[in-house]
């Protein structure tokens, strides 16, 4: 779990590769030079980020005929999303709590 | 330092709840009230104060007060050693109470980050200290 933790920060701590995954994310498929036209790097660099991105398991390529369609893969956000949810649904059931308590509290 | 951690790992968690903000405030500090919805603890309202809140499952979390302004911010680590450094925890809790006419709105952040992004944390900042301690060298200069 932590080294999950590690390289999705360390992947997604980059301005660029971030740029272009939440576009994947927005707006689904794409091609490297659909995103490079976005992007404000050159082809290889997008694809160099693609390439890491790939690596951490949040984006997935496809081939077709001479073009490679990229998409993201959100599942792989989930060890992030991990540790607030669970904090998220701690407090939520402790603000439960709280609620019953100051309805017995004496004004 | 809450930028940073924000930025990292943070968890907020928001109630109305239909109580003035010094009934909140005293259910927020006072231990015995305390331990009724969160955990058994030996809290006290003093910045400094260092104290646990041990949780059901056997968990003890080591604290220490941060901020105390009654009736509007309180605030402090929640931290949690582990033998295994890949599950320790270090992160801050602050409380925030917003008056309505009527109402209070509470809010809870829990910000946290794990060792080696403390570290990173502490590298960031070490590099605005020499940052500013060469803007004062050229200062000085000229």
């Amino acid at each position: 779990m932590p080294k999950a933790h590690d390289i999705l920060f360390r992947t997604l701590a980059d301005p660029t590769r971030r740029a272009i995954f939440e576009r994947l994310c927005r707006d689904g498929e794409q091609t490297v030079g659909a995103l490079t036209a976005q992007a404000r790097v050159s082809q290889p660099a997008v694809s160099k980020h693609l390439g890491v991105l790939k690596q951490a398991g949040l984006v997935r390529d496809r081939h077709a005929g001479r073009q490679t369609h990229y998409s993201a893969q959100l599942g792989a956000l989930a060890p992030l999303l991990d540790w607030t949810s669970q904090m998220a649904g701690f407090w939520r059931s402790k603000f439960d709590r709280l609620e019953d308590l100051l309805k017995r509290m004496d004004q | 330092m809450n930028d940073a951690a924000a930025a990292t790992l943070s968890v907020v968690v928001e109630r109305e709840l239909p109580y003035p903000p010094d009934k909140i405030w005293r259910a927020l500090t006072q231990p015995h009230l305390i331990e009724e919805w969160l955990m058994q603890n030996d809290f006290a309202p003093v910045v400094g104060h260092r104290f646990n809140l041990r949780g059901d499952w056997g968990g003890v979390l080591d604290c220490e007060v941060l901020v105390v302004e009654p009736d509007k911010t309180l605030s402090y680590t929640w931290n949690f050693k582990h033998a295994d450094a890949a599950y320790n925890l270090e992160s801050v809790v602050t409380f925030r109470l917003n008056a309505t006419r009527t109402r209070t709105h509470l809010r809870m952040e829990q910000a946290g980050f794990r060792p080696e992004q403390k570290q990173a944390l502490a590298g960031a900042k070490a590099g605005w200290r020499q940052f500013f301690a060469k803007l004062e060298q050229v200062a000085a200069r000229t």
